[in-house]
């Protein structure tokens, strides 16, 4: 099966005026396929490039070296809103500058598909009403974002991401700063939408926990370099996640879902301070 | 819906500007000089002489300020950028008083050349404070207002400065002028201000669904599409020129790109489609009023149009900053 998508030694160094004061970071030679249908989650701790990596995708960013393919094309040969037909993302909760409502963020994501145009089309409102519905949120529709609870804002942006009807769908930390509740709902949501509608998923996340039950397959990113690339039980091995983290973890599996499970640990964390 | 019941409040606006005002002429001789029954004697001279050019300067003005307004905001994501406080109505009108240095007449050549002298002072203005207000690409809240504030005072003290050194009489009338003045200008005069806004206005309205997307932030608005950077050129010359010939023909009027914009997104929500029309005529209708108090309020004197946005508008910048803000540290 051809890769959705494609990085073929892919290179980036930040440069910013302020880069000399600024400390260096650079995203190595990463190579890497992402399968059609598949969820592959990146995770990596702070700094790690799971951002940049995002922002290469989206070509926010351009490397400075090698090559990224979505369906055997080149990025650089597609227009912006072409590349936003195919790859949509759900950023981190922030909410809009002014009090535009839950339908028109959704209606947002109409954009790509006709850029020239003032007003959407009617079908442009029947799939922005279809993606609302699919995450519950049809009747917050009139609602403005600044009066909805974090866990609804996610979903708002998740309709969003999903009225653009993106092959690739990218979620930055979709269950941070989200409660108990809500995180299982984000994540039963991610997967009725894998499994269902075979969207293909780039998941990043801090939380290996979600990132081992709802990933294919895991990228461990550290300062920039891909670590490992494989199913969850090969990349969330104690000795790794230890030596990437640096502090004391134990990883079990869930006797429900066989994925790995990783917890700190508090005591031998105390005792071994950061090894470096 | 919104934008009839606006156009209707601009028409009952400017009836009631065209009824008003110090000579005391009866609304039935008002009529009859419209209706193009009498077209001599002091009440035509009144009304179509410096009643209704004033009044379509007024609205012009009025429109242009609060479109600048609502492109400024979307630029800047801040509800409180306005053209005045962003400091480029002054940079504008440090341009047109160097402009009357070089003794620019009334001639629509010497009222091009006024524009070009203001388009260049606001867009330097206007670029200056970009400049020093970003950080990473980002133009926090407190930065912006305050190199805002402080790149406008320095435009005033350099036209301060202009004012000192220059013969006085060189530069006729330019104190009423600095107070925004909606003194009746020359119909080519008009005919440049009308053209010059709607190619503004073009600029601005042409691109109203992707300052929507703009109010995500810019990243998310590349993630769905758009092209940030064009966007901000085309918003940022646009609003830019804007505010700029309201200054070269009318004067640095404050506070319309701010108090109507907001009032509106209050009543109609923030889609720029809609409130980019909305603040064309909402703008048009308050100066409008704005000037028949100017006009009436002293009679037979007058007031600066000026003094009057101002004052209705610092305490409404005060108001929004108390509301709106109270969070930001």
């Amino acid at each position: 099966m051809r890769p959705l998508v494609e990085l073929r030694g892919v290179e980036f160094v930040y440069r910013t005026p302020q880069a000399r004061r600024a400390r260096p970071f650079r995203l190595s030679a990463l190579s890497l396929e992402v399968v059609p249908g598949e969820v592959l989650g990146v995770i990596g701790p702070n700094s790690a490039g799971k951002t940049t990596v995002i922002r290469l995708l989206t070509r926010v960013l351009e490397p400075v070296a090698g090559e990224i393919l979505l369906e055997g094309a080149s990025l650089r040969s597609l227009t912006r809103w072409q590349l936003a037909q195919r790859v949509a993302v759900v950023p981190q909760d922030a909410p809009p500058a002014f009090p535009f409502s839950v339908e028109q963020l959704v209606l947002m994501g109409r954009y790509p598909h006709a850029p020239g145009r003032f007003f959407e089309r009617p079908e442009d409102l029947a799939i922005a009403r279809e993606a609302m519905a699919a995450t519950g949120i049809l009747e917050l529709a009139p609602y403005a974002l600044e009066s909805l609870s974090g866990g609804e804002r996610q979903r708002a942006a998740l309709a969003r991401a999903l009225a653009q009807e993106p092959r690739l769908l990218i979620l930055d930390e979709p269950t941070a700063h989200l409660d108990l509740r809500y995180q299982a709902e984000v994540a039963g949501l991610l997967r009725r939408l894998n499994r269902e509608r075979g969207v293909t998923i780039l998941l990043v996340s801090h939380d290996l926990n979600l990132a081992a039950e709802l990933s294919d397959r895991l990228l461990l990113l550290a300062e920039g370099r891909c670590v490992r690339l494989g199913a969850p039980e090969e990349v969330l091995e104690t000795s790794l996640i230890e030596a990437v983290y640096g502090c004391r973890v134990g990883i079990e599996s869930n006797p429900k879902t066989g994925r790995p499970r990783v917890h700190m640990d508090w005591a031998g964390a105390a005792a071994a301070g950061r090894p470096e | 819906m919104a934008l009839a019941a606006l156009g209707g409040a601009l028409l009952v606006a400017a009836a009631g500007a065209l009824l008003l005002g110090s000579a005391g002429i009866s609304p039935r001789a008002v009529l009859a000089v419209l209706l193009g029954g009498k077209a001599e004697g002091i009440e035509a001279v009144v009304v179509l002489d410096l009643r209704l050019p004033r009044i379509l300067v007024a609205v012009l003005a009025g429109g242009a300020l609060a479109v600048a307004g609502v492109a400024f905001q979307a630029l800047t994501r801040n509800p409180l950028a306005d053209p005045a406080i962003l400091g480029v109505a002054s940079g504008a009108a440090f341009g047109v008083v160097l402009a009357q240095l070089f003794g620019l007449g009334a001639t629509v050549v010497a009222a091009l050349g006024l524009s070009a002298f203001a388009f260049a002072g606001a867009m330097v203005a206007a670029g200056i404070v970009y400049l020093i207000a970003a950080t990473d690409g980002r133009l926090p809240i407190q930065t912006l207002l305050l190199t805002g504030v402080i790149v406008g005072l320095f435009f005033s003290s350099a036209i301060t400065v202009v004012i000192s050194v220059v013969d006085f009489n060189r530069l006729g009338g330019v104190i009423h002028w600095l107070l925004g003045n909606l003194g009746p200008i020359s119909g080519g005069s008009l005919g440049v201000f009308g053209a010059l806004s709607a190619v503004g206005l073009w600029l601005v309205l042409g691109r109203a669904r992707q300052l929507n997307l703009l109010a995500l932030g810019e990243e998310s608005a590349i993630q769905l599409g758009v092209d940030a950077e064009r966007l901000k050129r085309r918003i940022f010359v646009g609003a830019s020129l804007l505010t700029s010939s309201v200054v070269a023909f009318a004067g640095p009027i404050g506070f319309v790109g701010l108090i109507v914009p907001h009032m509106l997104r209050g009543l109609l929500g923030p889609d720029n489609r809609l409130l980019i029309p909305a603040a064309l005529l909402g703008g048009g209708v308050f100066l409008l009023l704005a000037d028949t108090l100017a006009r009436t309020l002293v009679a037979p004197a007058e007031l600066s149009v000026g003094v009057i946005t101002a004052f209705c508008g610092a305490p409404f910048f005060v108001y929004i900053l108390r509301t709106r803000f109270r969070g930001i540290p």
